[in-house]
């Protein structure tokens, strides 16, 4: 048993800034401390205005991927190379690629393809071979394109409105990739609804699957229940799950609890 | 050998999942019966529902945790919604924390009118918050008057045992204690978080948490709740929850000799995962058969032979 500090706050600078497209930003912090694993999360915190989970999105450098979409974000989207950056973490499950793997199929729904960048890159320093679907609404959503080109095999690009790749959502590819090729394991990150049908499609063809499950979190330790879902909880029994077991929760790609826990269908 | 009466209930061990911690849904509540505990408090339910103070809501200290929730809860209807129905044969206790004494009239009226649905065992009223404007110790919740105006308000509203839930940050826990058993409470349970206090990052040069200031809980408090129960126990003759800094075994014996009948958890389940209920409860039974103990109530307010003890002074 250890009392003392379990997770500290790390400050460090900001190193380099991408804009990936319209409302997403790239941040590489100049710290490679803690080793974080694909799938784990940073609370980032913003003195004075809030604290939020963000999906890592590389190790070495440590790397963060935020879309401009709320008060914190929206800060955290305002820093300026050589500022500080502060967060507790990594935290949370990680993806895992189990001995003897050889070949993996990752998937990524919009910003679900920041944790996926990061698995395919462990996944090819291992000698895994892994093969990629990534959608968006339209082109614009599509980001880590490139970087995803340069560590996987394959890389199958759909959009909603066929402005990039192939017109539709992933699953189709999904659903011949799974029903004609071998993987060992499937990996999913994106809108719920996605990962759901992700994880039947590998329940029916028996194929291992692992999900990220997100849910309003708090303290992203383990003790608040505030990112509950049917009484398991999304910071410390996942982000990760097996497809198994997010197929068992009654909420996944159901429903969700909001900051006061209400649930909402 | 740890079973023990929980009111009218007959529970497992006296081994609670304290308010505030997991428990904001139904199923939370019985993860951690799966793990071992012998009844649960739910989260605390306000008249409406509460998003809480903004983060970060929690930071670790050397020896505690800090934390400023600031009662996210999704208020008394979706709440007794969410835990009702409850069959299990672990206790639930419904938790409820208003701004003043009406409030907690108001709330418990809602507890009583669901009663038959809702297979509470007892209400747990929270007067000890430190860090929530308008509600607990920011309230001025503490005093004996105020004990009594809430504690009768409530007894006027409910025909269940009701416990109130003080601070360790009050003068004269045994005062306030005995207040609340002369007004009709059931029990007590001495604890909540201690404080407020605060933590500075020295990089950034600001308190951490998003609330400014926090209430510590965990190992560095153990001693307050200890001294705590110790001089409720002698105050009064309903029996007491100890809350506070319990992380094994040996921490919950030491409760239960200054007088606690139950312990409730909550830090702990940070330093040793949800398991702790069950973890804590084989290490009891490993002390009592160690020292040829058959039940934890042989045990209830043993360190009190000691006389002339002038603890009251406080």
């Amino acid at each position: 048993m250890t009392f003392g500090i379990i997770n500290p706050i790390y400050t460090s600078k900001v190193k380099k800034i991408i804009q990936e497209n319209y409302r997403v930003k790239t941040i590489e912090i100049d710290n490679n401390i803690p080793k974080a694993l694909p799938g784990q999360f940073l609370m980032v915190w913003i003195p004075g205005v809030g604290e939020r989970p963000m999906s890592i999105g590389n190790n070495f450098p440590l790397t963060i991927s935020v879309a401009d979409v709320g008060k914190v974000s929206k800060e955290i989207c305002a820093l300026k190379v050589g500022n500080k950056i502060s967060y507790r973490g990594p935290l949370g499950k990680e993806f895992v690629i189990a001995p003897k793997t050889k070949r993996v199929l990752v998937i990524g729904g919009g910003y679900g393809i920041v944790p996926m960048y990061f698995l395919s890159k462990c996944a090819t320093e291992d000698g895994v071979e892994a093969v990629a679907v990534v959608g968006g609404r339209n082109e614009k959503d599509i980001i880590y394109e490139k970087q995803l080109f340069a560590v996987c095999k394959e890389v199958f690009l759909t959009t909603d409105d066929g402005s990039r790749g192939k017109k539709g959502t992933v699953m189709e590819e999904v659903k011949w990739l799974v029903e004609s090729k071998k993987f060992d394991c499937v990996y999913c990150c994106g809108p719920e609804r996605m990962m759901e049908a992700v994880a039947k499609i590998c329940s029916q063809h028996r194929v291992a699957c692992q999900v990220s499950v997100e849910r309003y979190m708090k303290c992203g330790i383990g003790v608040c229940g505030s990112c509950d879902i049917n009484g398991k909880f999304a910071c410390i029994d996942g982000p990760v799950m097996s497809g198994e077991q997010a197929l068992s929760l009654a909420d996944f790609g159901k429903a969700h609890r909001d900051a006061s826990g209400v649930l909402h269908k | 050998m740890l079973e023990c009466e929980f009111f009218s209930k007959k529970i497992k061990n006296p081994i609670l999942l304290a308010s505030g911690i997991l428990g904001m849904t139904k199923a939370s509540l019985e993860t951690a019966c799966d793990n071992g505990c012998g009844g649960v408090i739910a989260k605390s339910l306000t008249l409406e529902p509460r998003k809480g103070h903004e983060g970060p809501n929690i930071i670790e200290t050397e020896c505690g945790i800090l934390n400023a929730m600031g009662y996210p809860n999704p208020g008394i209807e979706f709440g007794l919604t969410e835990f009702g129905g409850w069959k299990r044969k672990e206790a639930l206790v419904i938790s409820i924390v208003g701004k003043d004494a009406k409030e907690f009239g108001l709330l418990a009226k809602k507890v009583e009118d669901s009663k038959k649905e809702l297979g509470a065992t007892a209400i747990e009223a929270v007067i000890s918050c430190p860090h929530t404007p308008g509600y607990g110790t920011m309230a001025g919740q503490g005093t004996p008057e105020s004990i009594i105006e809430i504690t009768n308000a409530i007894k006027d509203k409910s025909k269940l045992p009701l416990i109130i839930k003080l601070s360790p940050s009050i003068p004269g826990e045994g005062k306030a204690a005995k207040a609340a058993e002369d007004a009709g409470a059931d029990g007590i349970n001495m604890g909540n978080s201690l404080g407020p206090g605060m933590k500075i990052d020295l990089a950034r040069k600001k308190p951490i948490l998003g609330f400014g200031v926090g209430g510590l809980t965990g190992p560095a408090i153990k001693p307050i709740i200890v001294r705590g129960v110790y001089d409720i126990y002698k105050s009064v003759n309903i029996p007491i929850i100890a809350t506070g800094g319990i992380t094994n075994g040996s921490d919950a014996i030491e409760m239960i000799m200054a007088g606690a009948s139950w312990v409730s958890v909550g830090s702990a389940v940070y330093y040793r995962g949800p398991k702790v209920f069950g973890d804590i409860a084989k290490e009891m039974e490993t002390w009592m058969k160690e020292n040829k103990y058959k039940k934890h109530a042989e045990l209830v307010g043993v360190a009190h032979d000691v006389r002339d003890h002038k603890s009251d002074i406080y």
